[in-house]
């Protein structure tokens, strides 16, 4: 599987990442061995297996359905760069 | 059932398409993922712990109620309950979303294709598909007013468990959306899975809409409204996109795939974003939780323990009891008011119509004029029943039933205990009418002879004036005939 330097620019907006046009070529050089790994991978036969959605075989735990969390929102909100009124602060997020 | 099967009128050659997808908020005491409280209404950030604000290190622990309630859903719907389902991310950045990503179900949801049997307002029935029905967790909410610079973040909500239920693209109209939200509405109430508060966010609903040319298969461009939380917004937003979509294409334009909001003080939708990465949410199973397993033992006991459900109910009202549909629906259109009914009708049996008229009649509107719910009714279902056996019985006429029922609301005791302090009991004693009936007579003789001469009505003057004699407690059934009686004396 090849990918190309629009594919990046793209995947790296979905992430967030800030990647200068200058690292691309070796971004995605990179990401193209890893892609290469997985195109191995798909050529592994798998016609007898089922789709796993975890590596261990164990079945989820549960819990009961009680409200047994404090109210510790001081001592969090106080961990946060901006907080007023109970509330986080964050920049402008226009709607 | 009158289930005439003609399309609903399409608007000058096209056909609107229209998908819900329905959140429905999942009444626990605590969070999806969290021991976190669920409560509306608190003080900012308060019921937000660790998992919920997405601290390094915590891990999520599902809720056992989350997931049974889901169960229900699905069993309601026909719907097969997925032996292992998956709980995946959905990944994407927003303030109020502490991980970067939404626990949700992608591929493997919970809850399989179902289907419910929908009333439309114009008295069709249509089934509605539903594709599937997921688990997932909300998001936080953003505060922007009250900031100059900056947007508040609380993360009470965040966590919360939501029950997603994606009907397939089937409706056609406005009214069949709403139709169809109003059914899954009433169902999550009636299995008292969700409290359906629309004001408070627990029931809102993204709708997808598309329109195409009348007799084509494939579908149109789609937009998504996103979050409308009224039936009536639902509808107004639908009918205004579909005609914004049908001029727009008339015009030549495209639809532009996009996320658009509902403006509920212009009646308008307007676009929201472009989905320039289209739904780029790259799901996949969440490493943290291992899929979940649901076996046949527990899927069984839920449905053993599901209730009559509201369509069941319906056809029963209408087979069996002989109630008209008006009065089935009514009944019907939430547990509480049936199972009042069913209790009041225990204890007057075979009285289904009286009962249902007095729920539907003198109960409703005490209920509304006094904003009370039904199961805090002052009147309880075994204190209006010894009423209506009263009535039934003749003790009272119904016009004196009524006031005793007033009197009930306001707390003066029980139906017998009021009847006897105020002596309401109907005279039904002979001798006593006749005597009435008797002066009445005597009084009115002009009138009397008028009558004998052929003017026959008359004799509701004459009822009137016992009826005020006896202070309404006559028999009216044996004055009206003791007094055809005598006047024909």
């Amino acid at each position: 599987m090849s990918i190309d330097s629009a594919t990046v620019r793209h995947i790296a907006r979905l992430a967030r990442l800030a990647v200068a046009e200058t690292e691309l070529e070796s971004v995605r050089s990179d990401l193209a061995r890893v892609l290469h790994l997985f195109d191995d991978l798909a050529a592994a036969n798998v016609d007898n297996l089922n789709p796993l959605a975890h590596p261990h075989d164990q079945v989820l735990g549960l819990r009961d359905d009680v409200a047994d969390q404090p109210d510790r929102s001081e001592e969090l909100l106080a961990l946060a760069p901006a907080a007023q009124g109970g509330y986080y602060l964050v920049p402008k997020v226009i709607e | 059932m009158n289930a005439q099967i003609a399309p609903p009128p399409a608007a000058a050659g096209w056909q609107a398409v229209i998908g819900l997808e329905i959140h429905a908020q999942l009444s626990t005491a605590s969070k999806l993922f969290s021991g976190a409280p669920t409560a509306y209404g608190a003080e900012p950030n308060t019921q937000a712990s660790l998992v919920d604000i997405a601290l390094p290190g915590t891990l999520p622990v599902p809720n056992r109620a989350a997931i049974r309630k889901a169960i229900q859903f699905g069993l309601a719907i026909g719907a097969p309950i997925a032996p292992h389902s998956v709980f995946a991310r959905k990944n994407y950045f927003y303030p109020d979303l502490p991980k970067g990503y939404q626990i949700s179900q992608y591929e493997l949801p919970v809850v399989g294709p179902g289907k419910l049997k929908v009333r439309v307002d114009d008295g069709r029935t249509i089934e509605v598909e539903i594709q599937r029905a997921h688990l997932e967790e909300d998001a936080g909410k953003s505060v922007h007013d009250a900031f100059h610079a900056e947007t508040g973040i609380d993360l009470n909500r965040a966590g919360t468990p939501l029950l997603e239920i994606v009907s397939a693209p089937v409706m056609h109209s406005a009214a069949e959306a709403v139709a169809y939200m109003r059914t899954v509405h009433t169902l999550v109430r009636w299995l008292g899975i969700c409290d359906g508060n629309m004001q408070e966010g627990s029931f809102r609903c993204d709708c997808n809409v598309s329109v195409r040319r009348s007799g084509t298969e494939q579908l149109g461009t789609r937009t998504e409204i996103k979050n409308v939380n009224s039936f009536r917004f639902v509808e107004k937003a639908i009918e205004y996109e579909i005609e914004r979509q049908i001029r727009a294409l008339e015009n030549g334009e495209a639809i532009v795939q996009e996320t658009r909001l509902y403006d509920p003080t212009r009646h308008q939708t307007r676009s929201m974003r472009s989905k320039e990465s289209a739904d780029d949410y790259r799901y996949f199973p969440d490493p943290d939780l291992p899929p979940l397993a649901i076996g046949a033992a527990e899927i069984e006991r839920e449905r053993s323990a599901l209730p009559e459900l509201p369509q069941a109910r319906r056809e029963r009202y209408i087979a069996v009891l002989g109630l008209p549909e008006a009065d089935a629906d009514q009944l019907c259109s939430d547990r509480a008011t049936a199972d009042y009914f069913e209790a009041v009708l225990a204890g007057v049996p075979g009285q289904a119509k009286l009962c249902a008229n007095w729920v539907l009649g003198e109960v409703a509107a005490a209920l509304n004029e006094n904003a009370v719910e039904i199961a805090a009714a002052p009147v309880d279902a075994a204190a209006l029943a010894q009423l209506l056996s009263r009535l039934r019985e003749g003790v009272i006429s119904g016009k004196i039933a009524k006031d005793v029922f007033a009197a009930m609301w306001a707390g003066e005791g029980s139906a017998d205990v009021i009847i006897e302090a105020r002596g309401l009991k109907q005279i039904s004693d002979t001798g006593a009418l006749a005597t009435a009936i008797d002066a009445v007579l005597a009084e009115y003789a002009g009138q009397v002879a008028d009558y004998r001469k052929g003017n026959d009505k008359l004799l509701q003057f004459f009822v009137g004036q016992v009826m005020k004699r006896t202070r309404g407690q006559a028999n009216p059934q044996q004055l009206n005939e003791l007094l055809k009686q005598k006047l024909a004396g």
